[in-house]
């Protein structure tokens, strides 16, 4: 037994393809001889280069959703193409708002179990997934027991996204079956925050704030740090539950992966929650008032000592060279 | 208008948790608290129920054991009613397992709506509740932030990658909330000593017609292995003399940041 085919999710992105739908690709190319991608919205056949560049024959295009939520179409099509080309291997799908949707529908209409949380992708006769769990102190290594296709929901940035130089993808249509009631989740209108400077996801210099930042508003020296270092503002699940930052700026299990060049964490003790989503920087600073904070057992530069002198130095030595 | 809330009762969070060295699931043996996601989804029901004027929040939860600790929890604060699905076969249950027998056991209560936090703290699969809306056949709205009732149709404003949309369907449905969409209330005394006698409705698995289904033959994924990850070393931890910020700028520049 072998991997012959994978399909894999690629979510648009206004005018082109998210990076982590890139990502999965390239991982599907290592894996498996053919790779097909499944898209949606108006653009889809304006991305086929670049889907075939990345490795993609084929992509099966959903069209315009008609501003449904796209969780119930995309795996009722999904589904669709399961019962007339036959099942895959696998379909990798990328962990995000929408992905996690498609996976869940997914998994309940074709009656198969999916795993979620997957950081690698092992080709062993069958597939073999990775999952950190604790904090990413362990590595747990999973594969399904039963028929495929195998479901496999996968982190932002546990691959590499890499071209390859392929042909344009064929684009072939694909037919989205009546879904009934459960397709009437419908977007009205949709609003994107101000952001000023890169977003979290492709900084290279990421600025986290926690609770030991005390109160809100010194959450401003976190947003002006970042600024002086073009870098992105990031924070702790436990100050967003709190209301300080919208949830957007998470960094961790529940929000987002990132792999800064240089990640300063200021007030945070660094519970597992936190430390999945950073730990894959490439440097870290931490400053914090407890020595025994967790966040300190993986810094490159620890500084024990008090945010409320160490931030606004830092920010005064920046504006001052 | 009936709202039902889907709680898990985990591991206390704080507590170093442990994976079973045979199955490699994590280890539930010890006390099982309600999982704080959970809050969130029982406040906003709560808070519905009000705004429409009448109707029952009811707690669904699926245990291996009948621990219904984090249950009172959620009785506490107000829901009026539970359902716990609590039998040893359900130990190794996977996320659409779990789907599976919470769907029948809603099946079993009349509902307009259902809250479910976005993730579990302990699993964090983050599929189960929109597997639950494709068994129950109705539209899911996940990653809401705010959640209003208006007569037969829910809206939500859900978090997107930018920003929010803002989301709406018929009811019934699945809605997920984030942490932060509601302020949990705490359990009153009165709210204490009421849920004491509030009824707990425990189901088994054959109640439910799903025998074979769930456990570790109806998971139909396994663990291979389990290993330590390879960690970061420790580099260089030093205490703030009033050098911290110099310290960090000489960093910064080592790694050409600046």
């Amino acid at each position: 037994m072998s991997v012959n085919t994978i399909w894999v999710v690629v979510e648009p992105s206004s005018g082109g393809i998210t990076t982590p739908s890139l990502e999965l690709l390239t991982a599907a190319r290592g894996l498996a001889g053919a790779v097909e991608a499944i898209s949606w919205g108006p653009d889809t056949a304006s991305n086929a280069q670049v889907l075939g560049d990345y490795g993609a024959s084929t992509v099966h295009d959903l069209g315009e959703l008609g501003g449904a939520l796209p969780g119930v179409p995309v795996a009722a099509g999904i589904a669709g193409l399961v019962a007339s080309a036959g099942a895959p291997d696998a379909i990798l799908i990328p962990a995000s708002y929408d992905g996690r949707d498609v996976a869940g529908r997914l998994s309940a209409r074709l009656d198969r179990s999916v795993l979620t949380n997957v950081t690698g992708l092992q080709d062993q006769g069958s597939l073999v997934s990775e999952h950190p769990v604790f904090g990413g102190s362990l590595t747990i290594k999973s594969r399904f027991t039963a028929e495929g296709p195998g479901i496999f929901v996968i982190r932002a940035k546990s691959f590499a996204a890499e071209p390859a130089g392929g042909a344009a993808a064929a684009v072939a249509p694909l037919a989205i079956p009546d879904t009934g009631a459960t397709g009437t989740a419908t977007i009205t209108a949709s609003h994107a925050e101000e952001r000023t400077g890169p977003s979290l996801d492709e900084a290279s210099i990421v600025v986290s704030g926690g609770r030991g930042l005390g109160e809100a508003s010194a959450y401003s020296m976190i947003e002006e740090l970042a600024s002086l270092l073009h870098g992105a503002a990031g924070a702790s699940r436990a100050i967003v539950d709190a209301g300080w930052v919208p949830y957007s700026h998470q960094v961790g299990q529940t929000g987002k992966t990132v792999k800064p060049a240089v990640y300063l964490a200021f007030g945070i003790s660094g519970a597992t929650q936190h430390l999945v989503g950073m730990k894959g920087s490439r440097t870290i600073v931490a400053v914090n008032k407890d020595r025994d904070a967790p966040i300190f057992s993986i810094a490159d530069l620890g500084i024990v000592g008090d945010v409320h002198k160490v931030l606004p130095a830092l920010i005064d030595a920046l504006k001052n060279r | 208008m009936n709202v039902v809330v889907c709680v898990k009762q985990i591991p206390d969070p704080a507590a170093p948790p442990s994976l079973d060295p045979e199955t490699h699931t994590l280890d539930r043996s010890g006390k099982l608290i309600l999982d704080d996601s959970d809050a969130y989804g029982v406040e906003m029901a709560l808070q519905l129920v009000d705004a429409a004027g009448g109707g029952d929040v009811t707690l669904v939860s699926m245990a291996p054991n009948s621990e219904t600790g984090g249950l009172r929890t959620a009785l506490a604060m107000g829901a009026a009613k539970a359902i716990l699905i609590s039998d040893p076969s359900l130990k190794g249950t996977d996320a659409l397992g779990t789907a599976k027998v919470l769907a029948a056991a809603i099946r079993r209560t009349p509902f307009d709506l259902v809250l479910t936090a976005t993730e579990s703290t302990d699993g964090y699969t983050g599929t189960t509740p929109v597997q639950l809306a494709e068994l129950l056949g109705v539209p899911s709205i996940t990653f809401a932030k705010s959640v209003a009732v208006d007569g037969s149709t829910v809206r939500v404003e859900r978090q997107t990658e930018e920003g929010f949309d803002e989301v709406s369907c018929p009811l019934p449905a699945v809605v997920t909330v984030t942490a932060g969409v509601v302020e949990p209330r705490y359990p009153s005394f009165k709210g204490i000593m009421a849920a004491k006698s509030k009824p707990v409705d425990e189901v088994t698995v054959a109640d439910l017609g799903l025998d074979g289904q769930v456990g570790f033959t109806g998971a139909r994924q396994e663990i291979l292995d389990v290993t330590v990850t390879e960690s970061r070393s420790q580099g260089e931890i030093v205490a703030d003399e009033g050098d911290g910020a110099a310290r960090i700028v000489a960093f910064l520049e080592s790694q050409k940041a600046l």
